[in-house]
């Protein structure tokens, strides 16, 4: 009977046990350690628009609210307090309350007050007495006319007009909270801030150091020791790296579909994920010179795009065909497959050329006198490889376009000058929303809005999808627009890329958001399984 | 001697005063300045606080007042602020060039261990099996690329050993140091040795075909004495001059191994800094390598007087 009994305890510990261990929970300690791409300019978050600084520099911060670091998906739904406990809006839609969290210290022991909120827009909107040496979301927070604060701990934004949409702004990556008492070159140096690590040092071209906030707000947190990221600027190198295990994690969506293939074959047990990371590449036309002011000529040209071809080659069918938004599923605002079809360029490659040729020939151009161009784009192999195959496909309605591979540091200086007579682009979304990609990209006057185009009436509709409350209903009217502005070739749309990015089994509660690179880093409770 | 010696040292100053001149004037007649590279990193231009970017840089001041100020500080030892980081220049100069240092020479120690002795048995078994091997590797050493072979050898080291001898923190104690800086040594060193040897070897093939050679060899000279003490001292003026070539390339120019091994050394932080146009690290960093490759010259012209009477007496 003993013995019976005593079997039994052991077959139920061998199926329990390992259940437990696995369901144990978070580690203290440990350092994580990722490769880093390349030297980020600064750590300053609000002065700076790559995504080599949020990456390092989320972790020494806290917004207001911020995107659920576990939901993949950013959307008005997964938003979460984080240095609000809690938000209010008034009924007329023109105020934005936040109850601030009490007893939050900055890293240097300073307390955290609505103050420092007030200070962080002033700062944004250019109104306070210190300055950022560059602003470049200051547009962004136009809508903000006023920031009040009610005590220490509570704070109003008003704004000119209704924006459901300012609190996906705030919840970005892009948007922490800055202290009044640290200058702005400071924090470009040797960053503070509320976050659960704190900066240890940073080197160029070699690391940059965090270590584990003893006296994070938010009790228990983080479960790291620190995290190091290690600058290795040749991808080959760094993969190694990660195959030989001198670093936890790949650097977030810096990963190809070919390359992880490679990871996975010297690695099996790599967790690897792929996805959309909200960058399109785009066909930037200079429509104010001839002969491309002719819009017939500039539907020639997107009449031309095979757009799954750039997929294929480019990425190894490894992105998406959609318009200005991310498409879906991913994506919270693009458009549908069956609307996508219905845009001229979009539907059967053959037949959209033919009528392209038509158009050209109709322009006087043809197989004996084609139109010469040159195709402009910034002297990177991400800008340079799509260009090329741009090149290619215009070839088929005969233009027959050279390559002008422009010096990195020249290209954003050459648009705005609009000394360029056709382009290639890449432009990332900061966060999954349409006010941010309209406003940016193709308001009349945006500083981002580089073929100039202007639709007056439509930018009516950006106000209307703006200020409009019901989700479904804007998203029809975001759809609308968005189709417009394919039709209206404003910036032609090539392709969506997904990337990827591995990391350790060991590496727990890590989530890669799918519908923007820039929100996902606070790495607040990521922890280590060895 | 002394006349020699004062008069190269002076031509060492003008040489570093052209130098001086040439970089300010060329890193300013390259396209954009950080202020561009800042505004493009943020995908848009904004002129006024472009404008106010370089005013605060002094930037905007004439160029000739930029270069007097740059070598007025230089002179007291103020080499600025780097635009980037913000820090002082040579805060940010001066740990890199030890990394490059021991790098460069623990691969000069290779090629020379290895180029000299292999380049002078290779002359003196003209013609034999070993002298076809030799040059068959040091043909290998010269055309194998470098990062591609820093890569195989980091690949190997991955497949065989399942570790990767990359630098991702200083190293600690000498063998630590010996160990991290020995591979990217000896992938750079494979292809100097080469050089030195094929050098070498040509030289000393020349030099054994002199009639004191044969001389010496009538006389009942050992072969050993022949070959180590007539013909290499002889045969060593070229390869002399190679090695300090290399020495002064090594300080600079080890890009291609620096971002393969990711060794945090002068050369990549150049680059990286020429990317971002911080003209304070640029400027300082060109010069440092071009004071390096000055002295090395001046030195090695001292040892041809040592190696070479006639030289002496000639000056």
């Amino acid at each position: 009977m003993f013995t019976r009994l005593s079997a039994l305890v052991v077959v139920i510990f061998a199926f329990v046990a390992p259940a437990t261990a696995e369901a144990g929970g978070p580690k203290h300690g440990g350092i994580l350690k990722i490769y880093h791409r390349e030297t980020p300019p600064s750590l300053s978050i609000h002065e700076e628009a790559t995504f080599s600084v949020n990456v390092p520099a989320m972790a020494l911060y806290n917004n207001l609210v911020v995107y659920d670091q576990h939901k993949p998906q950013n959307s008005m739904g997964t938003i979460v307090p984080d240095l609000a406990d809690s938000w209010s809006v008034s009924s007329d839609n023109l105020a934005l309350t936040f109850k601030l969290h009490q007893g939050v210290k900055w890293h240097d022991g300073q307390p955290f007050t609505s103050k420092d909120v007030k200070c962080t827009f002033d700062l944004l909107q250019g109104k306070g007495q210190d300055k950022f040496r560059k602003n470049p979301r200051k547009d962004l927070f136009n809508n903000i006319s006023e920031v009040t604060t009610n005590g220490d701990f509570e704070v109003t934004l008003h704004l000119k007009r209704s924006q459901p949409s300012l609190i996906a702004m705030l919840a970005s990556g892009y948007t922490p909270i800055y202290s009044c008492h640290v200058p702005p070159a400071q924090m470009r140096t040797h960053p503070i801030g509320t976050g659960p690590f704190k900066f240890v040092e940073f080197k160029q071209n070699e690391s940059i150091k965090l270590a584990r906030n003893e006296n994070y707000w938010k009790k228990g947190l983080p479960y790291l020791d620190g995290i190091e990221f290690t600058i290795i600027s040749n991808r080959a190198t760094a993969v190694l790296a990660f195959v030989a295990g001198k670093v936890d994690m790949t650097f977030p969506t810096e990963m190809t579909k070919a390359l992880i293939a490679d990871i996975k074959k010297q690695d099996p047990t790599a967790v690897c994920e792929i996805g959309p990371i909200n960058v399109s590449t785009n066909l930037i036309v200079n429509r104010e010179n001839p002969p491309f002011n002719n819009i017939e000529l500039r539907k020639a040209m997107a009449l031309a795009l095979d757009r799954k071809a750039f997929i294929d080659i480019i990425y190894q069918g490894a992105g998406d065909v959609g318009g200005t938004l991310l498409p879906p599923p991913e994506g919270v605002w693009g458009m549908p497959p069956e609307m996508l079809k219905t845009i001229p360029g979009y539907g059967e490659v053959q037949k959209d050329r033919e009528q392209a040729r038509a158009i050209m020939t109709k322009l006087g151009y043809g197989p004996n006198n084609s139109l010469k161009i040159k195709v402009s784009t910034r002297n990177l192999a991400t800008y340079r490889d799509p260009a090329v195959v741009l090149i290619d496909q215009l070839k088929t309605i005969y233009i027959d376009a050279e390559l002008d591979p422009v010096e990195s540091s020249q290209w954003f200086a050459k648009v705005a000058r609009n000394d360029y007579s056709v382009g290639l682009n890449l432009t990332g979304n900061g966060i999954d929303d349409p006010d941010q990609a309209f406003y940016e990209n193709y308001a009349c006057g945006s500083e981002r809005n580089y073929t100039h185009y202007c639709n007056k009436e439509l930018e009516a509709l950006f106000d209307k999808q703006s200020v409009e409350t019901d989700v479904e209903k804007r998203r029809k009217m975001v759809w609308d627009i968005d189709k417009k502005l394919q039709e209206d070739v404003a910036r032609p749309i090539l392709m969506h890329a997904r990337s990827g990015t591995c990391w350790k089994p060991y590496v727990k509660n890590m989530t890669i958001m799918n519908n923007s690179g820039y929100n996902g880093y606070r790495f607040e409770d990521l922890w280590l399984d060895r | 001697m002394g006349t020699y010696l004062i008069r190269r040292f002076f031509l060492m100053l003008l040489t570093l005063f052209g130098i001086s001149v040439l970089i300010f004037t060329m890193l300013r007649l390259v396209p954009g300045n950080i202020a561009d590279i800042v505004f493009n990193a943020a995908g848009m231009i904004d002129v006024a606080e472009k404008a106010k970017l370089e005013k605060e840089l002094g930037l905007d001041r004439p160029i000739p007042v930029q270069y007097i100020e740059w070598i007025s500080g230089l002179a007291r030892g103020d080499l600025g602020y780097s635009y980037v980081s913000e820090k002082p220049a040579i805060k940010e100069i001066l740990p890199r060039i030890p990394i490059t240092a021991k790098l460069a020479g623990l691969a000069l120690l290779f090629a020379v261990t290895f180029g000299v002795p292999l380049g002078v048995i290779s002359a003196v078994r003209q013609n034999t099996m070993l002298d076809y091997v030799l040059r068959v590797v040091s043909l290998s050493g010269l055309s194998l690329p470098s990062f591609w072979l820093g890569l195989l050898v980091l690949m190997a080291f991955v497949t065989y050993f399942g570790s990767i001898p990359i630098y991702t923190d200083p190293p600690k104690g000498f063998w630590n140091t010996l160990w991290l800086f020995s591979i990217p040594a000896a992938a750079v060193g494979f292809r100097s040795s080469a050089l030195v040897m094929r050098l070498t070897r040509s030289s000393m093939l020349e030099v054994l075909r002199q009639d004191y050679i044969r001389t010496a060899r009538a006389k009942g000279a050992p072969a050993r004495t022949v070959n180590y003490r007539h013909a290499l001292r002889n045969a060593l003026l070229p390869v002399v001059t190679v090695i300090g070539i290399e020495a002064a390339f090594l300080m600079g120019g080890l890009i291609v191994t620096e971002t393969v091994f990711n060794i945090p050394g002068v050369a990549r932080f150049l680059v990286e800094a020429i990317r971002w146009r911080d003209y304070p690290i640029v400027q300082n960093l060109v010069m440092f390598i071009a004071v390096v490759a000055v002295s090395i010259n001046f030195l090695i012209d001292l040892l041809y007087a040592v190696l070479d009477p006639r030289i002496r007496y000639a000056s």
